[in-house]
């Protein structure tokens, strides 16, 4: 047991243990909606365009959380709305404008973030630094994760009603754009909340993976959510002390965790597993050859 | 007898260009009624303005007196067409049905007792009870029309609206379907469908709605689903909007 408790003597990490469960936690729960909404590529935009709004918030106000979270914020939904706009005033479609704006506001973070005036580097933003995790980025973890939740427990009926069909539901007087825009504006909230643990690259991985597993492994949304949480925070925790003992990145770590547990549910699921699901193919073959011949 | 869809002078445009013209049409509680009409008839355009899903450009429809337009409505469910459905959702067939009680629940109430027994209810008039715990892509195709009917009688649905629900059936399937069709009606619903296959109108259908573009007749199957009224709907070129304005008032 010693390998699990020594680590944690550390002050630092302590904090980067409550971190992990926090991020963890809101990610995979959050995940659940994003990956049964297909919007998964949708995130992967979100969090490439968070780097921009960053680094201007770094040059302006320094590196204080409430700023990076503004920063962070408004750029995210600067790229989601001038998508829609774009793909609605052109005959360009919605993926390729959110491409195309992402991309560019990438570019844009990576040229100015050497004008940011303190010391900040382009990996932290990148990667992230667990060990390095404050008091400051705990409460805003903690903020964010009270919010996704309280949110998403509220409104789950009605998004996923939204979700399914989304015609039916606005038949039924379900506000559904504005649950979209407010899945959305989550999203990019629970990526703000990962920065510290995983950086702008990777944070898509705690994001999507635990509940991708669970997809793989039970038929209930309930499960997915729960589940998803479930396994995003022992995933982070898990790569939390992979990277202590392995001496590598924490966002690595807690990002290839997750992977492995992604593929196996992909290759030993019970259910929807591609090896159960040869195995039994075959086992049925077999079965009506054999009746077959019993004829 | 207030329990009746009413229909006045209706038009609906689909993408700015008119699909269904100033049509008025009233429809009784407790029966089924096919939408008849060729392609591009409108069909569609109808059932998704009654399902208040596209704006109403003239006339109004009226369920029980009041006035379907703006708000919402609980007694009407719309049935997508199959094509429309990600089959893969983590969902079984009793969280399908149980879906049915989101609109009257809202966002905190529990789901209780009652909302359980009518989950219940609506599996049996379907015939699912032996298939609830199944994931929805493991349905054949008639289980899987029927499990959102199912869904729309735990709504406490009175008006169904079916978009193509026998397109793809085999005769047993087709068949299961018309029961749990026919049990609806006996229940005092309104089953709207629209139907392509004129062969097995009469099989199914006591009343037939039948279009193009206008209305060309409404009334119980016997009497409207007749060679004369086929070759006004089918016979002559579909009224496509002003290009081709001609009334003839014979």
């Amino acid at each position: 047991m010693n390998w699990l408790l020594e680590p944690f003597q550390y002050e630092f990490m302590q904090r980067a243990l409550l971190a992990c469960v926090l991020v963890g936690f809101t990610n995979g729960f959050l995940g659940a909606f994003v990956v049964v909404r297909r919007l998964a590529l949708m995130a992967d935009a979100l969090s490439h365009s968070l780097l921009p709004g960053l680094a201007l918030a770094a040059i302006v106000v320094g590196l204080s959380p409430a700023g990076l979270l503004l920063g962070g914020l408004l750029a995210a939904v600067f790229v989601a709305l001038g998508g829609h706009l774009i793909s609605r005033s052109s005959r360009v479609k919605e993926e390729t404008a959110i491409a195309a704006l992402y991309i560019v506001a990438f570019a844009f973070g990576i040229a100015i973030i050497k004008y940011a005036g303190v010391k900040v580097s382009l990996d932290h933003f990148l990667f992230g630094n667990i060990l390095g995790v404050g008091d400051s980025d705990l409460w805003t973890s903690y903020a964010i994760t009270c919010a996704v939740l309280l949110l998403l427990v509220a409104f789950e009926r009605p998004l996923l009603l939204a979700i399914f069909e989304s015609s039916v539901a606005k038949a039924l007087g379900v506000p559904v754009g504005l649950l979209l825009g407010m899945l959305i504006l989550l999203i990019v909230l629970a990526m703000v909340s990962s920065l510290q643990a995983v950086g702008v690259l990777l944070s898509l991985g705690l994001l999507i993976l635990p509940a991708a597993t669970i997809y793989l492994l039970s038929d209930s949304f309930d499960t997915m959510l729960w589940g998803g949480a479930a396994l995003g925070t022992i995933g982070s925790v898990a790569g939390l002390l992979l990277s202590f003992w392995a001496n590598i990145p924490s966002g690595p770590a807690i990002v290839l965790i997750l992977g492995a547990l992604f593929l196996a549910a992909y290759l030993f699921g019970p259910r929807y597993g591609v090896l159960s699901r040869y195995f039994k193919r075959r086992h049925l073959h077999e079965e009506s050859l054999e009746r077959w011949e019993k004829k | 007898m207030n329990h009746q869809l009413v229909i006045q002078d209706l038009t609906v445009s689909y993408s700015r260009i008119p699909a269904v013209h100033h049509l008025s049409a009233s429809l009784r509680c407790g029966s089924c009624v096919a939408l008849l009409g060729p392609n591009g008839a409108g069909k569609t355009t109808l059932l998704k303005a009654i399902a208040g899903l596209l704006p109403v450009e003239t006339g109004c429809i009226r369920f029980e007196g009041h006035e379907l337009g703006d708000h919402p409505s609980r007694a009407i469910a719309y049935v997508p067409q199959r094509e429309a459905v990600d089959w893969d959702f983590p969902i079984t067939v009793r969280g399908l049905v149980e879906m049915g009680r989101y609109p009257a629940l809202g966002n905190w109430a529990r789901f209780g007792a009652k909302d359980r027994e009518a989950v219940e209810e609506a599996l049996h008039v379907c015939d699912l009870e032996d298939l609830a715990d199944r994931q929805i892509s493991a349905l054949s195709g008639g289980q899987q029309q029927r499990a959102f009917l199912a869904r729309a009688w735990a709504q406490r649905a009175e008006i169904y609206l079916l978009d193509e629900p026998f397109t793809g059936l085999d005769r047993n399937a087709t068949e299961a379907f018309a029961a749990a069709m026919r049990r609806l009606r006996d229940a005092g619903k309104l089953v709207i469908a629209s139907h392509h296959d004129l062969k097995s109108v009469e099989a199914l259908f006591d009343q037939i709605l039948l279009l193009n573009g206008e209305l060309v007749v409404c009334g119980p199957t016997a009497e409207a689903f007749t060679p004369q009224n086929l070759d006004r709907a089918y016979g002559m070129h579909i009224f496509s909007g002003h290009a081709h304005h001609h009334h003839d008032h014979a």
